[in-house]
């Protein structure tokens, strides 16, 4: 059922890294994704692996868990290491037909694929981690020195924190209205495309309808509890940082610098 | 007309959330009757219902319908689906077109049936539910919350099923409007000889319109009997976290009195006749 | 004291239409008549009081004049002794006059339901630490202290009902009004949300208006308003109020099941039943010494 699906997905721990402030892990990601993109070289590459380990161990999170999160992307995967395999010019290695697999090929979606892994590991790691709400409470805060340019940083947490508290209420909205309309007969499940394209009106316009109302129900309420905007609001927790996230954030510059450097010094070799 | 055998249902079956809603249940509903099932949140009652048009399948057990079972080889579940129309709790949230009238028609279409036969069949639920003629070409969206749940009721009406199972039809709507829909149910009932389930939390709308009572509690079956058989039951019905009609609670409260007083009334005019009789008995009546 | 006053007020809904998201508030057609003309209201400081009503009688629509969500047409409304027209006070106004509305699950707006108590005082630019005190105060005025962590998605109708309600009183109002609040809920959420809001009335003094259509909870007030057609048409005490058995159905009305038996007591020759019996207690007293 659509109930059994969640999002956001976080797995509430007490290591390290979920204690950490989420302003910082934000950042650190930010930071590691960084060097999976700077990084042009195998020992780069490793450097940048070697600070996800390490990460990824403090978590105390379960490697089946990572795996998990990998389902998702493999087609993606697939698709841009056969592109890169094929497409880039070389010294060809193997040819079959019209296409030629070139040593530059093999190199380039190697990276292709590591950098991609990394790069969903990675961002699992801060989501499995870090509570959506104190997520959105970081994202507000980070971006909030923007708002002096009217980058509406409020609103848009405002948006994504009443986006998570609806997901499950919706999720479970839809639920009730598919088996609704499958009570009358609606077949969702199987025909044409446009059979199926179809039978989805019967499904999404009383999702929209319901989705207004609720909005409009919501606002109303928010009103009645004097909300006004971003502007004087105070907030019941506040994002607290201390030693530990300063240590994290200079690791992670350290691991930084590093790929940086091994980077201007392999260029020439590669 | 409806049979379930052992009919046990887990939900999130081998994770820590595993519950189970229904459990080892064997039902036997006879054709044309009238039905109200009660129990509270949690006690399978909703989870039953939608056993019996194949919306949810057993974990374990059987369904039968007319003597078939549902999930057997050659069955199809839409045709099982006509054959048990069901009315969602809140059924208004489901309509979706841009008349009344194509509502209606979206589950008779569905079936394949011929226009003229979907049009004479729109026109008849409409009717039962008591939707003039002029809201048919109206939109739906225009209309009152309680036309709206008359609307998807008839949707459900229309598709003539032989058995018709109303979750909560009456949830949220004031007395006159409740009056006004368990009246149609019954007049439906009593027109059309089909079964009617209808599920509820109030005691009071169950006892005055269904000729036999179901009390789910914790998945299983409490009782299955006629409203009298239920009401001498007030009290164990009280136990299990159920509120009886005030009428009975009365009684009840009589009868802790020392009075000797009959516990199975349920509705006010046979509370009236109980206590005449009691009097006459005393040789006291006035 | 009087907390509301409504001032001759009429009502019509007219370009602001979309204001509106009350279940059982009239359609605005092209001509719109009044929803209520001249009407007269005061709520004590303190009171509980029921306004019941079939659906459409304009009892929700009244509701949202006292605390200015809509505004009258004609006439004043006087929340806490502003005027709701003054919209410089708008927010002190809502701080007054809380509200709860009917369907639980669109007012909670955060996902976890400490935060969700603490928004109306994130908004009014409560202090920390006052701000931590007074949404421990308001989840245990409502026994779901032991819920603060959770999702609200995984709470039943009635603990979500009584978090809405923390919400509203840690801003500390005089008054909540509570519109249908019980309507989407089952039998269990009802008693839950009746005896917060009794507790809530008794223990801290809040001032109670609720907007209902069932019988058995209107019984448990102080004061009871019937509405029908946008007019005020019984304003008593419950037990004299629901002697009027016939007015009451008249109006799409119902009684309590006990008043129900005294009627039909009375009208089956019994002299002696009285209408004014609404709860089964009294209506066991009375037949007890009839019968014994």
């Amino acid at each position: 059922m659509l109930k059994d699906i969640t999002i956001g997905q976080y797995f509430p721990g007490n290591s390290v890294v979920h204690r950490l402030d989420a302003r910082f892990k934000l950042l650190i990601t930010a930071i590691f994704i960084i060097m999976l993109f700077a990084s042009n070289t195998f020992p780069g590459l490793c450097i940048a692996l070697v600070f996800f380990l390490i990460a990824f161990i403090a978590s105390g999170l379960s490697p089946k868990l990572m795996v998990k999160s990998m389902k998702p992307i493999i087609p993606v995967i697939i698709i841009t290491s056969v592109l890169n395999i094929f497409f880039i010019e070389g010294v060809p290695l193997l040819s079959i037909y019209k296409f030629r697999i070139t040593d530059n090929g093999l190199r380039t979606s190697g990276f292709m694929i590591i950098r991609l892994i990394a790069l969903i590991c990675g961002s699992s790691l801060l989501t499995y981690t870090t509570s959506p709400i104190v997520l959105t409470d970081a994202i507000e805060q980070i971006l909030r020195p923007l708002s002096k340019i009217k980058f509406p940083a409020h609103e848009l947490a405002m948006m994504m924190t009443i986006a998570l508290r609806f997901i499950p209420t919706l999720l479970e909205e839809t639920d009730k209205i598919m088996s609704a309309q499958k009570a009358r007969g609606a077949e969702l499940d199987t025909g044409s495309f446009t059979q199926r394209a179809k039978a989805l009106i019967p499904i999404l316009i009383p999702l929209f309808v319901s989705s207004f109302r609720r909005a409009e129900e919501l606002a109303l309420a928010m009103e009645c509890r004097c909300y006004n905007g971003g502007e004087g609001r105070t907030k019941l927790k506040t994002l607290v940082s201390g030693g530990k996230d300063y240590l994290a954030l200079s690791i992670s510059l350290l691991f930084l610098s590093a790929v940086m450097l091994i980077d201007v010094g392999t260029i020439g070799v590669a | 007309m409806i049979r379930t055998e052992k009919l046990t249902y887990t939900y999130s079956q081998g994770t820590p959330f595993e519950k189970t809603a229904v459990n080892n249940v064997d039902l036997h509903i006879e054709e044309g009757a009238f039905v109200g099932i009660i129990g509270h949140t949690g006690s399978g009652k909703s989870t039953l219902i939608q056993h019996l048009n194949g919306l949810i399948k057993p974990t374990s057990g059987k369904v039968f319908i007319d003597g078939e079972d549902i999930h057997g080889k050659n069955v199809k579940l839409r045709d099982v689906r006509f054959k048990v129309g069901l009315v969602f709790q809140y059924p208004e949230y489901q309509i979706f077109e841009e008349t009344v009238a194509k509502d209606i028609a979206y589950g008779p279409s569905n079936m394949g049936l011929s226009k003229e036969e979907v049009d004479t069949r729109v026109k008849e639920a409409a009717s039962i539910v008591g939707l003039p003629d002029d809201l048919l070409e109206r939109s739906p969206f225009e209309l009152s919350g309680g036309q709206k749940r008359r609307v998807a009721i008839a949707g459900v009406m229309a598709m003539r099923p032989k058995v018709l199972i109303l979750d909560e039809p009456t949830a949220g709507l004031d007395p006159k409007g409740r009056e006004v829909i368990l009246g149609q149910i019954s007049e439906y009932h009593r027109r059309s000889h089909s079964t009617v389930l209808l599920v509820s939390h109030s005691m009071e709308d169950v006892a005055l319109y269904a000729e036999k009572i179901l009390v789910m509690n914790k998945g299983e079956v409490f009782c299955y009997d006629t409203p009298p058989n239920v009401f001498t039951k007030a009290d164990e019905i009280a136990a299990i976290g159920l509120s009886v009609p005030q009428v009975t609670k009365v009684f009840g409260l009589l009868r802790q009195k020392g009075i000797d007083i009959r516990s199975d009334v349920y509705t006010v005019d046979f509370a009236v006749k109980t206590i005449r009789e009691y009097l006459e008995q005393k040789g006291r009546v006035s | 004291m009087e907390l509301i006053r409504i001032e001759d007020v009429t009502f019509r809904y007219s370009d602001i239409s979309d204001e509106d998201t009350g279940a059982d508030a009239p359609k605005p057609s092209e001509e719109t008549p009044p929803v209520f003309e001249h009407l007269d209201l005061t709520i004590e400081k303190g009171s509980f009081t029921a306004i019941l009503g079939h659906n459409g009688c304009g009892k929700s629509t009244l509701a949202k004049h006292m605390n200015a969500i809509l505004l009258p047409s004609g006439g004043k409304v006087y929340a806490a002794g502003i005027d709701t027209s003054d919209e410089s006070r708008l927010f002190e106004i809502r701080r007054h006059i809380g509200m709860v509305f009917q369907n639980p699950d669109n007012q909670i707006v955060a996902s976890i339901v400490e935060e969700d108590v603490a928004f109306a005082l994130e908004n009014m630019g409560v202090e920390q630490s006052v701000m931590r005190k007074r949404v421990d105060e308001a989840l245990d005025a409502v026994g779901m202290s032991e819920f603060k962590e959770h999702s609200p998605s995984q709470l039943s109708g009635g603990q979500k009902q009584r978090v809405a309600i923390a919400g509203v009183i840690a801003m500390r109002p005089d008054c909540i009004v509570l519109d249908e609040p019980t309507a989407m809920l089952d039998p269990a959420g009802r008693r839950e949300v009746m005896k917060t809001i009794r507790r809530l009335n008794r223990e801290s003094g809040v001032t109670i208006v609720l907007i209902t259509h069932y019988m058995d909870e209107a019984a448990k007030a102080d004061r009871v308003v019937v509405m029908d057609g946008g007019k005020v048409i019984l304003d008593d005490e419950p037990k004299n109020v629901f002697s009027n058995v016939e007015l009451l159905k008249e109006v799409g009305l119902d009684v309590p099941q006990s008043t129900q038996l005294m009627y039909a007591m009375k009208k089956s020759g019994f002299d002696t039943a009285d209408t004014h019996i609404i709860n089964e207690n009294e209506c066991a007293d009375y037949l007890y010494e009839l019968l014994r």
